[in-house]
């Protein structure tokens, strides 16, 4: 296999609030090759989104990367700084949100502000005019559509608008935070076949960070699973979804109602915990239908069960 | 056979949008006529703007309709005044979707459930202290005493999910009217307050309408299935017929779009483009015409009319799915 675009390692992320430090992610390695789709999974409170903001060194205040590496292209985005850092957004890695609303400026057309993104980054302007007819036309919009103000468009225009300027200086990664939760399910099915054409075409490797399990065993090609900061297991779509060895994740598979079975879903007893106070050894411990006294004490190291599918759990795990 | 317990005949309801010279009408629920008998569960599914939390809450008349009858538990509710829908309420309860928005953020959870009681003169305080309690354990959150001294924001979103069920089921009603109860609930608890919500409706025998945009959530706790676009039901019938036999193109994208854990179990798909238009300027004919790929000429025309094309099967569609 060819170099990974996206390496991630031992990342460490912690809040310093005034309540104490929330251990929002511990540890977390993970890679993704050229066009493909890493779904990370959780529940709030998991880390998901934290551990995306990471890949583009923007994690917010009181937020710290603690340890680890982001690795794009050979270039350490953590490692960045200043103007360096600003360059290393957009055009090595770029992201979009849940609610393209609070991301685009209300008072400007649309155009002008993926327009923006390509001047700041030093396209000539007559290039980046150019440019922003091409991803608006990329992402299924008329050229028309560009000299429109943000509430002249519907959900799913804006959410392709906001991909449009993600993708408009040809990031390796696109992180896209939850890009389909405030959509109704036919424009959410309109905007993943988007983001799959994306990926296919010009090979940008999505991260998809998302809550909904089937989501990500429709569209990924790997799948991360995390719980309460900590990726618990990782590999192939097909072997986490088809075989799945974390019992967090089984559980998970099958608690949501899925359309094409009549089984009722089971509930997951027990609450995430407050991850100011994370529970010791392994996190999942305290609803875990299968904990030993191990689980308790120490954290299970992540073990390559099959090729490239990995899992942080003491039934597997040797100390 | 005795007598439906809702009987919703023809009800519109407009909303005026919009200041000085930009005035334009909603048509938010446009004709919508359905029955619904004791102890039963109808799925209300729509994406949003279909008109399905409006259709909920002119039921339960915290709206009232422009035109059209509602008519609840051989009452006609549709112009009652306020004073005589007092005595009706207690027997209609909503579940809302945010339960944080429907608690008073100073009350004590205790407090907030003992005034229905004492409002409808159900009970003493003493007695109406002695029932919360009972229920919060019921709903398990437990230990009740605790809980019952506690403030909204001391619980999670389940538990205050769970409290809110609490209330509404302490009244007992014969309708509960639950408009997305589980959307802003994390998925691994979601399922547990789907079967309380089964419990209850087993125990007392309710009936309930159930609003969802999710059609695996609808397809587990519903007896029947109405399929709402832009204001009206398109499609309406027994759950499993309708979410395995669908005939109307809409109720087929939707089953086509909705993601899978398991691949396959698609039987049919259609895909529509663009999105739900503007529901105060509804396209003429079929309101689905712009966007679908079956249409026909007289889509665009005439509008198609609710009709049992198979038995209890009911579609609004000139040109329905063949099976």
């Amino acid at each position: 296999m060819s170099e990974p675009v996206l390496v991630v390692e031992n990342l460490t992320v912690y809040y310093y609030t005034l309540k104490g430090i929330v251990r929002a992610v511990e540890e977390a390695s993970l890679k993704a090759y050229k066009g493909d789709m890493v779904a990370l999974v959780g529940e709030s409170g998991s880390g998901k989104s934290t551990l995306g903001y990471s890949l583009l060194n923007l994690v917010p205040p009181p937020g710290r990367v603690v340890k680890g590496r982001v690795i794009v292209g050979g270039v350490d985005i953590l490692s960045l700084r200043g103007d360096e850092l600003r360059r290393a957004r957009g055009s090595l890695v770029s992201m979009i949100f849940q609610d393209p609303f609070t991301t685009l400026d209300p008072v400007r057309r649309v155009g002008d502000q993926i327009l923006e993104v390509l001047l700041e980054h030093g396209v000539p302007l007559e290039e980046a005019k150019e440019r922003v007819v091409e991803v608006v036309k990329a992402v299924g919009l008329s050229e028309r559509m560009a000299r429109a103000y943000p509430h002249q468009l519907s959900g799913g225009q804006r959410q392709r608008i906001s991909i449009a300027a993600a993708i408009a200086l040809k990031p390796r990664v696109l992180v896209a935070d939850e890009p389909t939760t405030a959509l109704d399910v036919i424009v959410q099915k309109q905007i993943m076949d988007l983001l799959d054409e994306i990926r296919k075409t010009t090979g940008m490797a999505i991260i998809l960070i998302t809550h909904d399990i089937a989501l990500a065993a429709e569209r990924a090609s790997r799948i991360a699973v995390m719980y309460a900061g900590r990726i618990v297991e990782y590999g192939p779509k097909s072997k986490v979804i088809e075989n799945p060895l974390h019992p967090y994740t089984r559980a998970l598979l099958q608690s949501v109602p899925d359309i094409s079975s009549s089984e009722w879903p089971k509930p997951i007893p027990g609450m995430p915990p407050d991850l100011r106070k994370p529970p010791s050894g392994c996190r999942f411990h305290p609803r875990c239908p299968l904990a030993m006294k191990v689980c308790r004490e120490e954290n299970p190291g992540m073990v390559e069960v099959e090729p490239e599918h990995y899992v942080s759990c003491w039934l597997y795990a040797r100390r | 056979m005795t007598n439906p317990l809702l009987v919703v005949d023809n009800v519109r309801k407009y909303f005026e949008v919009g200041g000085l010279g930009t005035k334009r009408i909603v048509k938010a629920v446009d004709g919508v006529s359905f029955t619904l008998n004791r102890g039963e569960t109808l799925g209300l599914v729509g994406e949003s703007g279909s008109g399905k939390t409006t259709l909920g809450r002119l039921i339960l008349r915290l709206y009232k309709p422009t035109s059209g009858r509602i008519i609840f538990d051989g009452v006609d509710i549709t112009g009652l005044p306020e004073s005589k829908l007092r005595p009706m309420r207690r027997k209609m309860q909503l579940i809302p979707q945010d339960p944080y928005a429907s608690f008073n953020p100073l009350q004590t959870i205790g407090d907030a459930l003992i005034e229905p009681l004492l409002v409808h003169r159900l009970a003493t305080r003493e007695e109406a202290v002695d029932r919360v309690l009972r229920i919060l354990e019921r709903v398990g959150l437990v230990p009740a005493e605790d809980f019952y001294r506690r403030r909204p924001y001391q619980l999670s979103g389940g538990q205050l999910q769970r409290a809110a069920i609490a209330r509404a089921m302490l009244l007992e009603p014969i309708l509960v009217v639950a408009d997305e109860p589980t959307s802003s609930l994390d998925v691994s608890i979601r399922a547990s307050i789907l079967e309380l919500l089964k419990e209850f409706k087993e125990k007392y025998k309710q009936a309930m309408i159930f609003i969802t945009h999710d059609l695996a959530t609808a397809k587990l706790v519903s007896d029947k299935i109405a399929v709402m676009y832009l204001g009206k039901i398109v499609e309406y019938g027994p759950a499993d017929k309708v979410l395995s036999k669908p005939l109307h193109p809409y109720t087929a994208a939707l089953l086509t779009a909705i993601p899978r854990i398991k691949p396959g179990g698609r039987h049919v798909s259609i895909v529509l483009k663009g999105e739900i238009p503007d529901p105060s300027r509804p396209p003429s004919g079929c309101r689905l015409h712009p966007r679908c790929p079956l249409a026909l000429p007289r889509c665009s025309i005439e509008e198609p009319r609710l009709v049992e094309l198979e038995k209890d099967h009911w579609v609004a569609c000139h040109n329905p799915l063949k099976q």
